[in-house]
């Protein structure tokens, strides 16, 4: 409790009979850099204005420091936001915009000046206060979005899918520094993306939802290494998940093949998903467990994607060695590349 | 062939822009006459003159300002915070309203201008400047909510949220926010309010009270009673006014785009 500054609890909200969110419970903690992670139409965005206050829950409780902000209308509550692309006042200057929130709790004039001119810099445009809106490149209108929240010294920073309308190289360089500056000021920063890449680069704490639920819940390495089921494996980075199942622990089958692996706990001949990650397969020429054929290369600049197919199943494997189209190969597995998964009836 | 047949087409539109413009023209050029019958004995500005000094003509055009600016400014503030509240509404509802809106703009005048009549009398309301005023805001709001409407549907939704965000109560976000970005959609219902208002006859003709008459209903009741050439003059000066109004109207709604329909 002490640690944590926000917590959900049960959190509910149908509009008619459709149900976007079916009792989220999450705690969050001071410092920490959370991401909702998760498709489009997983809930996220509602989640992230049940916290903001734009949305009422239809059950469940915010608790914020310990006190229920249920009924708190979103002026009221001592967090702000970055909303899907910007929201800047067309008609104020960088200044109008950057000053609102401290205009608002009428701080004298020269406060407001000092603490604007301070976040500009914190954010790279020092001296753009004059400036117009439309003339602000989309960078420069999302470096001013992140200003005018934080220029209220928040405790807690929600973002909503804040860089999804830049372009890739920009992108890259903004989730750099969203994760400088989130650690500069030491607060915390909830963040909504669909992008899987962007949630692992920058989080302390992903929660990969889908469908109004949470999936898991985890730091990025163990999203990544231990996706608990298939939606998440699948979700995060590329897989090949096959079925399979345990005769027992430590065993398991698949592709006509029983192999050695690190699960247990499972049913006796219990079905379940293996997923294995592209860059865990290790292709040779010479010899390995499934024997398969290349049938497509293709070039992602770090690494070959290649697709191999074996006994009916077309396995995507991430190699740095590339071998032709229609080459004989064998790929090889370790005990701790092999994941094995609980099936999950309702996943499609 | 084609400037042969670019000819033709342009002196069809100068034939259709003489027939429906004829009248007019010949309506300014008779309030230059000096003669007070239709032959032309020369060019002169009396009537203009006359028509200042009168003050029966004074009194409409002040009846008619008078009107005119209360009953715009009272229908651009409802109509205003009408549009920000059908806007805010659910699909069906919000359909709903927006017919309810339509109608009167499609109703015709005399029909407005009758039961409009009809309800004053029901409620013993005395005719007169008061009656004007309601019935001519009874056929600007609508104009109102259709030329702000557009431009609540074209904002970020998000910008009143990120107001609120920033610790803007409603009231305040709206104000400082919403208003502000709505403004050209606000300001041309104004203008039309006002044009429609000082160009209103018919529902006029049947609100106003004895002794209260705007500018039309005295150039209605003068011709009826004969030429007067003042009249002619007035009639000149009125169309020029609103010719104004609606160039200025055109500029903006031609630069917002999909204004009304």
């Amino acid at each position: 409790m002490s640690n944590a500054i926000l917590r959900l609890e049960g959190i509910r909200k149908s509009y008619g009979e459709e149900e976007v969110l079916k009792g989220i419970d999450l705690s969050i903690g001071r410092h920490e850099f959370l991401t909702l992670l998760g498709p489009s139409g997983c809930g996220k965005t509602t989640l992230l204005r049940i916290i903001g206050g734009f949305v009422a829950p239809s059950e469940g409780i915010v608790w914020y420091d310990g006190t229920n902000i249920n009924k708190l209308p979103p002026y009221k509550r001592q967090l702000n936001t970055v909303f899907q692309k910007y929201a800047l006042f067309p008609h104020m200057n960088v200044f109008g915009n950057v000053a609102f929130g401290l205009q608002i709790k009428k701080l004298p004039k020269a406060t407001i000046a000092e603490k604007v001119k301070k976040i500009l810099q914190l954010v790279g445009l020092s001296g753009f206060e004059d400036r117009d809106i439309e003339s602000l490149s989309g960078g420069q209108q999302q470096r001013i979005a992140i200003a005018r929240a934080l220029v209220n010294e928040p405790q807690v920073l929600l973002l909503d899918e804040p860089l999804g309308a830049l372009d890739l190289q920009l992108r890259k360089d903004m989730q750099l520094e969203l994760k400088k500056i989130q650690t500069a000021l030491g607060i915390t920063f909830i963040y909504v993306t669909h992008d899987q890449e962007e949630a692992l680069t920058m989080s302390d704490k992903v929660v990969v939802m889908n469908k109004g639920e949470i999936q898991q819940m985890g730091t990025p390495v163990d999203i990544y290494n231990e996706p608990k089921n298939r939606f998440v494996a699948d979700f995060i980075g590329e897989s090949n998940i096959i079925d399979g199942r345990m005769p027992a622990d430590r065993r398991v089958v698949f592709l006509g093949k029983e192999l050695e692996c690190l699960d247990g706990g499972f049913a006796p001949d219990e079905a379940v998903d293996v997923v294995i990650r592209p860059e865990d397969i290790r292709v040779s020429t010479t010899e390995g467990i499934f024997p398969g054929v290349v049938t497509s290369v293709v070039f992602k600049g770090v690494h070959y994607e290649m697709m191999v197919q074996s006994d009916g199943f077309d396995w995507m494997v991430h190699s740095t060695l590339m071998e032709p189209v229609g080459t004989q190969v064998y790929l090889t597995l370790g005990p701790d590349d092999i994941h094995i998964m609980k099936k999950v009836a309702a996943h499609e | 062939m084609k400037p042969k047949r670019n000819i033709a087409g342009k002196v069809y539109l100068f034939l259709i822009f003489l027939f429906l413009y004829a009248p007019i023209i010949i309506l300014i050029i008779y309030s230059f006459n000096e003669s007070k019958f239709r032959t032309w004995s020369g060019f002169s500005f009396k009537w203009y003159i006359e028509l200042f000094s009168d003050t029966k003509i004074m009194a409409a055009l002040y009846n008619t300002i008078l009107v005119a600016v209360v009953a715009s400014l009272l229908s651009t503030v409802m109509g205003t915070l009408a549009a920000i509240g059908i806007h805010g509404m659910k699909k069906w509802p919000k359909r709903l309203i927006m017919d309810v809106t339509y109608l009167p703009v499609l109703n015709p005048d005399i029909v407005t201008g009758v039961s409009l009549m009809l309800l004053f009398v029901f409620l013993s309301i005395p005719t007169g400047r008061l009656t004007l005023i309601l019935a001519h805001m009874s056929f600007c709001i609508p104009y109102v909510i259709l030329s702000v409407l557009p431009k609540l549907k074209q904002m970020n939704p998000n910008i009143y949220h990120a107001a609120l965000d920033l610790g803007a109560t409603p009231m305040r976000a709206m104000w400082k926010v919403v208003l502000p970005e709505i403004m050209p959609g606000v300001i041309t219902g104004l203008l039309m309010s006002f044009t429609l208002s000082i160009d209103d006859f018919i529902v006029s003709f049947f609100t106003t009270g004895p002794g209260v008459e705007n500018l039309s209903i005295l150039i209605y009741n003068a011709a009826r009673k004969g030429v007067n050439p003042s009249i002619n003059a007035l009639s000149a000066l009125m169309f020029v006014v609103i010719m104004c109004l609606l160039l200025i109207i055109n500029k903006r709604t031609k630069t917002n785009v999909d204004i009304m329909f």
